[in-house]
């Protein structure tokens, strides 16, 4: 139930050391849905919704996409050494 | 009056009776043989996966507030209503590597808290019970939000009174049964619950976005009749379908300060220490934006609502309006009734497992900062989580109370105000993940600077729709601090940086005079513990004290 099985030993080689240059990708989606010149304007619509509206649920999935991308990037037994 | 809806209250109590039975089971769902214990009671013994966390800490961040507050705010002043959408964009990449650390270093100490996690790092039970404390308050108008949204139902209903009493009986019976099941299963409760709230809301809201707009004539003549609507009402000079030169600032203030607050607040932290390791965090991040989607479209329903020429029902003052209904109107009288029903109780149960959540972290708040600390220094496991389950069951009268006592016209100002002080516990639970920079005198003196100068701003702000003249918004003009503007900021940023401002300065001030910083109570390697480390979550020994030994 619990993080059971302490026999594992947890040698510095298994812990993931935080650093990686990956994680400066992810000011992308912290800064730019906060730039109000991008996405503050009706034109062009899209699907009749004004450019306000659609650009920002876009950045959905530029933040999701940022967050996957450096999740894989650094995961511990991926590109991380 | 209540009759003619007799379907949809049918659909709706059934359903949330159905979920209260889960509640209640849910104390045997993945349990231990021991429930007295906080980890285990709190906590749901720190065990939850990637899809749990996932619904848990979704179903505890979008509450009944999204699905009632955004899209009347939405309704009435238009896209500054939206702010929701950005907020709920950046949070996920500003906290992806933040939790991870506070994961770590909790599970190594057996934190339950935040205010557990500053006790030890900065040496101080003063600094702890400081963060204790404002969580606490913050806390109380959120769970009182969750009660306005079952009522804004509630009323769409019929379900209402004469007197102030008969007016409330519902909610209370409501918060009673919840009360009831939070006390025995604990987090695992709104975390089973949490399934069936979810999974109800993706399909009210995929129906009501693919088949409202073909009733209403396509998205784009939504969005033209709710520009024509706020051409036309010219009251208010900051509505309108986009954001005018005025309130830009204070619209991407507000996304950016509120997102800082929101894993700042205690009930977002204990879904993310109920996790079972660093990955299910990490995955949650990438993954829970799913919700900021749907939060986009259940905003837009403000301007179906519109478009459909819903008329919110009238407010508890004569000749107000309660924008909150505006949305369960809607659905009335666009969907039939046992459609409506599904949509209410999703409504409803929206409103239940963020408010549980909410309720556990306050109450674990109670017992490890305020009862352990001061109270009952050697409490045994067993104790602290009775102490935690009869505190619960306090908080949610409080919340009721606040609900019975106060005019909930605008609920999202409540929760604004709510943000600005749980913001100021920023630099010694966030920063202080990073660094111990700060001194503990220099943190306690910035958080009284920014409480200050927040709730004077506050007091500030008149409201002209529910004339009020103080509390009546979160948009402080630049004018007023001397500017030639008519620009407005969110108050929570500016009281946030003045407390960084004066937490540096009092640091450097203490540094010179040689005033003792304590002892930090973790170590570096802390921050990176995983799951499978000998010394994450220990077993018998997990609990030992508020400030363990840090082992060598």
């Amino acid at each position: 139930m619990t993080a059971s099985e302490p026999e594992e030993p947890g040698s510095a080689s298994s812990r993931a050391k935080d650093h990686s240059p990956w994680n400066w990708l992810l000011f992308v989606p912290i800064v730019v849905p906060l730039i109000p010149v991008f996405f503050n304007a009706d034109a062009p619509r899209v699907f009749g919704f004004p450019r306000f509206y659609w650009l920002q649920l876009a950045y959905i999935l530029l933040g999701v996409t940022t967050t996957t991308l450096v999740y894989r990037l650094t995961k511990r037994r991926g590109g991380d050494r | 009056m209540w009759r003619d809806h007799l379907t949809e209250i049918i659909v709706f109590t059934t359903l949330f009776l159905l979920v209260s039975v889960m509640g209640f089971v849910a104390a045997r769902w993945r349990a231990p043989r021991d429930m007295a214990h906080l980890d285990e009671w709190g906590l749901g013994g720190r065990s939850f996966g990637g899809w749990i966390t996932w619904f848990l800490v979704g179903g505890d961040l979008y509450t009944a507030y999204t699905f009632v507050a955004v899209p009347a705010l939405v309704f009435g002043a238009g896209a500054m209503g939206f702010f929701a959408v950005p907020y709920t964009i950046v949070i996920y990449p500003m906290v992806f590597l933040v939790l991870c650390r506070l994961w770590s270093v909790s599970h190594r100490h057996g934190f339950v808290t935040p205010a557990d996690f500053v006790r030890s790092r900065f040496d101080s039970p003063v600094l702890a019970l400081v963060v204790a404390v404002t969580g606490i308050v913050a806390t109380m108008p959120y769970i009182a939000l969750q009660l306005v949204g079952i009522e804004a139902v509630l009323k769409t209903m019929g379900v209402t009174g004469e007197s102030a009493l008969a007016r409330h009986l519902p909610i209370i019976i409501a918060f009673a049964i919840l009360a009831a099941y939070t006390y025995q299963s604990g987090l695992r409760a709104p975390a089973l619950i949490a399934f069936v709230k979810d999974t109800l809301i993706y399909v009210v809201i995929l129906v009501a976005v693919l088949w409202l707009p073909q009733k209403l004539g396509g998205w784009g003549s939504i969005f033209d009749a709710a520009e024509a609507k706020f051409q036309a009402t010219a009251q208010n000079p900051n509505d309108g379908i986009l954001l005018n030169a005025n309130n830009q600032l204070q619209y991407v203030t507000l996304a950016f300060g509120s997102a800082l607050a929101l894993f700042l607040y205690p009930h977002s932290i204990t879904g993310v220490l109920a996790s079972r390791n660093r990955d299910v965090i990490k995955r949650n991040m990438s993954a829970l934006p799913a919700y900021s989607l749907v939060l986009g479209l259940i905003a837009l329903l403000g301007y179906m609502a519109i478009a459909a020429g819903v008329k919110p029902l009238p407010g508890s003052t004569p000749g107000s309006a309660d924008a909150n209904t505006v949305v369960p109107v809607l659905f009335d009288q666009q969907f039939p009734d046992w459609f409506a029903g599904v949509a209410y109780a999703a409504i409803g149960i929206g409103a239940l497992v963020p408010a549980a959540i909410m309720s556990i972290a306050a109450a674990n708040l109670f017992t490890r900062n305020i009862y352990k600390e001061y109270l009952k220094r050697d409490a045994s496991p067993a104790q602290e989580a009775n102490v935690s389950k009869i505190t619960s069951l306090v908080v949610k009268v409080g919340a009721v109370a606040c609900i019975v006592f106060l005019d909930p016209q605008f609920s999202i100002d409540l929760q604004l105000i709510g943000g600005v002080i749980i913001l100021q516990t920023l630099p010694a639970v966030a920063l202080g993940l990073y660094t111990r920079w700060f001194h503990r005198g220099a943190l306690i003196a910035g958080w009284a600077a920014g409480m200050g100068l927040g709730m004077w701003m506050l007091y500030q702000i008149p409201n002209p729709a529910t004339k009020r003249a103080h509390f009546g918004g979160s948009a402080f003009p630049l004018s007023d601090f001397g500017f030639d503007t008519k620009k407005t900021i969110y108050v929570g940023i500016v009281a946030v940086l003045v407390n960084l401002l004066v937490a540096a300065l009092v640091t450097l001030a203490l540094r010179a005079a040689k005033v003792d910083a304590g002892r930090d109570g973790t170590t570096p390697d802390d921050y990176f513990a995983d799951e499978g480390d000998p010394r994450v979550t220990p077993g018998p020994a997990r609990d030992a004290d508020a400030a363990p030994e840090p082992v060598a």
